[in-house]
């Protein structure tokens, strides 16, 4: 095949500035080869390099003595005790998934998998956090369908229990659905895998499915705008193979037991040019692939092509060259391809060989090392418009409106589509905070959890940073857990706007002063921005997944509400209605500014509820629809009715931060009261749970009508 | 009591099958699927849920193929006992050990609860623990679990008492609710429900239990 020629039209198709192409000239010192050219453009992308947001990600906090490994490698490793680790990370799968959901999403989870045993853990728990455009609009039903049976199709065959997430409807995803995958596994943490490559001459190991055309490309669109030429990217999409992954899994997991592994990179985005670069890069080593010897399933693919694909369920490695006999038994076992398709070398250059001809021949360190860098402009966001007046509203018209909304409806409907009881190690199912996964074989177990508020984030994104943490640690704390670590996915439009840079650089700031003060540093994450559609940004969506630690079951808060246990309020009410789930859904208004986070508060409310959990039968945060939501899911849950004794919008809808509600009997109630006040943590009663209906200062609603409503709008608005 | 618990390269229930197992008091052995022969002794062969090798055919299909399904059948035949679990039933359907066969979930999508099971014969080592009438909770998690049979099969399904489970509320529109059945010799049981999700109060409650002690206890006095 004729390459063409490289032409300034081919460059900008590439996502390659000018600025960016002279670079390449001034590192190579001659212009690149069309392959050459494709593997700059797949190192370079925004996607690969965070080149716009590497300046600020550098100011996160990412250490404590809990942190094996923080970000950096395949996903962030954290210390569980008794030996073990978790190993856990997050990434988005967006431009994909608006595409071609099903597949989108589906490849979306196999990377964080892969992601997650690449570092020798096995995986135990998923969740995913989903954003979708407003239901009615005309692609939502299907990307929501597809969405979710991709997720389910990939992560359930796999056999991975799905214990968690979120979905949410807003307007500003019309053009832009996200898909956020979460992973965590398991492993001994002196046994943990890294791509750093070491020792000249070794093999470099292609193992997993072979290599097609699929997916070539994909870095760089999920590094673009997206327009109405956007069908025309279904290519760039790669398909699925769960089948494939579980065996590669298994075969990993296996050979990593040969000590035949020295290093591991899974092909992720950007495939192998970018497994091959990272472990040259961390080892300070040159490559040299030969590319006639990569196992392919298309005919006649050239070496751009190869080196470009992102087909699915592929690693590469280092190996042990007195090993390699066993390695290759392992994957003939597992009937999964196995080829020695190159070697380290000493010279710090990336050679690519095919059909004889050297395709590419660059300085390895400067692909990665000197990838641009931007200290993109940014604008403080602008104050948040003040909010005006609310109407006043019969609080169970305002419970009923939340309820009916896809929003806060219940979720089964996704989440009955996922298998989260594989493994028989799940102990608290998704729907409901956090999920709980036992450590298997120990008295442990770990709490995951997925938030972010993106109205909070957009009206004050200082303030949404901080909230999506605090919500995290409240989650894990609602459920007994000791907050451990976070993994950051963070969802932006275009960072070359400068108000869209603003909310980014905001918004981190906000999350590293909240995981500073809540002792959860982040320990892996992705960025995924120019999330637009013809100039029309998202939300700003930063998800935080956090994982907690229970040392055993005792410390579970997993109790049910009973009836005539005290319904007690942990924390400072104000009533904070600005950008406010009720205003949002009742009155459809975004005004306000967020609520505001005080993270001693956080803390020490957080503090106070693990402190007392024996006293605690049953506890949820408070979060968007505030104590009316959090009191009706709680009642809802255990089928028992509730009374709460305020009446007044405010204090019944109001979103300020630090709260948890709390069930328990009468003594334990007294007890709590005694030492919350000897730490002084404010602790109100605000009702009880009790009967068959929800009432609410003076008005009554029997709970099997809105718990009817509540099972049953999610489907009603997009199955 | 020897159990082996069979494994695909697809399987993910396989563990989950050996804890439920041995908590009721079995030896398991893992049996990988190109293996030839079952070890020596074994009473019970349990073929797990999961998806066997991918199932983009029909399910279990290409599993019933495997080495260790010519050793399995004939187990059978010389009157061993087998349990077969979500794709496990799927993979009997296929090798021909029980009738029938699961289509795709009438709802079209994959379905992971807790439903009701209702107990139809408590005549089988594996139901004998129970009482016809009982209505455990236990979890189901598939994509194709909607039993079809010919009505000449349902009928003699339902004269010789082989139904061992209903669905009270059917998630896969199983043909009148049947959720597992047996052979005629009453020692394969092949059922959608997963019953060693159910062993454990911590998850999924305790209802699955007394099957797999039942079991064990039979096969020890045998």
């Amino acid at each position: 095949m004729q390459e063409p020629a490289i032409s300034p039209d081919l460059i900008a198709a590439h996502g390659l500035s000018p600025d960016e192409y002279d670079r390449i000239l001034e590192i190579i010192g001659r212009e690149p080869s069309f392959t050459e050219l494709g593997i700059f453009s797949a190192m370079w992308n925004e996607h690969c390099s965070y080149k716009s947001s590497k300046k600020w990600l550098r100011t996160l906090p990412t250490d404590g003595p809990q942190v094996i490994c923080g970000p950096g490698e395949n996903a962030g490793v954290v210390d569980i005790g008794d030996g073990q680790a978790v190993v856990f990370k997050m990434e988005s799968h967006n431009h994909p998934s608006y595409i071609e959901p099903y597949q989108g999403a589906a490849t979306g989870v196999g990377g964080i998998l892969r992601d997650v045993f690449t570092m020798g853990a096995r995986p135990i728990a998923a969740m995913n956090a989903l954003s979708f455009g407003e239901p009615d609009h005309p692609k939502t039903r299907q990307l929501v369908n597809g969405v979710v049976e991709g997720i389910g199709g990939y992560g359930n065959c796999f056999g991975v229990p799905n214990v968690g997430g979120e979905v949410r409807f807003h307007a500003a995803y019309n053009g832009n659905c996200l898909v956020n995958a979460f992973a965590a596994g398991l492993a001994d943490a002196d046994k943990i895998f890294y791509s750093a490559a070491s020792g000249v001459g070794m093999p470099v190991v292609y193992l997993g499915a072979k290599t097609g055309r699929d997916g070539v490309g994909g870095a760089t669109m999920a590094s673009a705008e997206f327009d109405d030429t956007i069908e025309a990217k279904r290519p760039t999409v790669q398909v699925g193979d769960p089948f494939t992954e579980k065996r590669l899994m298994e075969a990993t997991l296996e050979l990593m037991q040969t000590g035949a592994v020295i290093s591991i990179q899974d092909m992720g985005a950007a495939g192998l040019t970018c497994s091959a670069v990272e472990m040259g890069d961390k080892g300070n080593l040159g490559v040299r692939l030969n590319l006639n010897d990569v196992p392919v399933r298309e005919d006649a693919m050239t070496a751009y092509e190869m080196m470009l694909s992102e087909s699915q369920e592929r690693m590469l490695m280092v190996l042990k060259p007195e090993l390699e006999a066993e390695a290759k038994a392992v994957f003939d076992k597992w009937d999964l391809d196995f080829a020695i398709v190159g070697e380290t070398i000493a010279e710090d250059r990336f050679i690519i060989m095919h059909d004889g001809e050297m395709k590419a021949d660059l300085p390895l360190k400067a692909l990665s090392g000197t990838a641009p860098e931007y200290d993109r402009p940014w604008v403080e966001a602008p104050q948040a418009d003040s909010l005006g007046d609310i109407p006043e509203i019969d609080p169970i018209d305002g419970l009923k409106v939340l309820l009916s909304s896809p929003n806060y409806a219940a979720k089964q409907w996704v989440y009955e589509q996922y298998d989260h009881m594989v493994m028989a190690d799940t102990a608290r199912a998704p729907g409901f905070g956090s999920g709980i996964v036992r450590v298997h074989g120990t008295e442990k177990a770990l709490a995951f959890t997925s938030d972010v508020t993106p109205r909070y984030v957009k009206a004050n994104p200082f303030e949404g940073g901080k909230q999506a943490v605090a919500e995290a640690y409240r989650n894990l704390t609602a459920v007994g857990a000791t907050p451990l670590a976070t993994t950051d996915n963070l969802n932006f439009g275009n960072p070359e706007k400068p108000e869209i840079m603003g909310q980014f650089v905001g918004a981190i700031k906000g999350i590293g002063e909240a995981v500073a003060a809540l002792d959860m540093p982040i320990v892996s994450g992705n960025v995924s921005l120019y999330n637009e559609t013809d100039g029309k940004g998202i939300l700003p969506t930063p998800t935080i997944g956090a994982v907690g630690l229970l040392a055993n079951e005792a410390e579970m808060i997993c109790d049910t509400v009973r009836d005539g246990h005290v319904a007690l309020l942990i924390g400072d009410t104000t009533g904070h209605l600005g950008q406010s789930a009720l205003l949002a859904e009742v009155f459809n208004r975004e005004d306000g500014d967020a609520p505001h986070v005080d993270l001693d508060a956080e803390k020490r409310n957080g503090d106070f509820i693990r402190a007392n959990r024996d006293l605690i039968k049953a506890c949820t945060d408070l979060a968007d629809g505030g104590l009316a939501l959090a009191a009706f899911e709680l009642a809802e849950e255990a089928g028992v009715g509730v009374q709460l004794d305020a009446a007044d919008t405010p204090t019944l809808f109001g979103e300020d931060q630090a709260r948890y509600l709390i069930a328990c009997n009468f003594d334990q109630a007294e007890a709590l009261m005694i030492n919350a006040a000897q730490v002084g943590v404010p602790v109100t009663s605000v009702g009880r749970f009790t009967g068959d209906s929800v009432k609410i200062g003076n008005s009554e609603a029997p709970l099997a009508e809105l718990s009817q409503l509540f099972r049953t709008s999610f489907a009603v608005a997009v199955a | 009591m020897r159990a082996a618990v069979l494994v695909f390269p697809g399987s993910n229930c396989d563990r989950d099958m050996a804890v439920a197992l041995k908590a009721a008091g079995a030896e398991v052995e893992m049996v990988w699927h190109k293996d030839a022969d079952l070890p020596l002794g074994v009473d019970v062969v349990a073929v797990p849920g999961g998806f066997s090798f991918g199932d983009y055919l029909r399910c279990g299909a290409i599993a019933a193929q495997s080495p260790i399904c010519k050793a399995l059948v004939a187990h059978v035949e010389r009157g061993g006992y087998a349990l077969g679990v979500c794709n496990g039933f799927q993979v009997l359907t296929e090798t021909g050990l029980l009738p029938g066969a699961l289509m795709r979930n009438a709802g079209l999508k994959f379905v992971c609860k807790t439903i009701g099971l209702e107990v139809a014969t408590s005549s089988s080592a594996f139901t004998e623990g129970y009482s016809a009438g009982d209505v455990l909770s236990i979890p189901v998690a598939h994509h194709d679990g909607n039993y079809v049979a010919d009505d000449a099969t349902l009928a003699k399904l339902r004269d010789q008492d082989r139904v061992a489970f209903h669905y009270t509320e059917n998630p896969n529109g199983s043909t009148a609710d049947i959720a597992g059945i047996l052979s005629e010799n009453r020692r394969v049981l092949g059922m959608m429900p997963h019953p060693e999700r159910a062993v454990d109060a911590a998850h999924g409650g305790t209802d699955g239990q007394a099957l797999f002690r039942t079991l064990v206890g039979q096969l020890e006095n045998v």
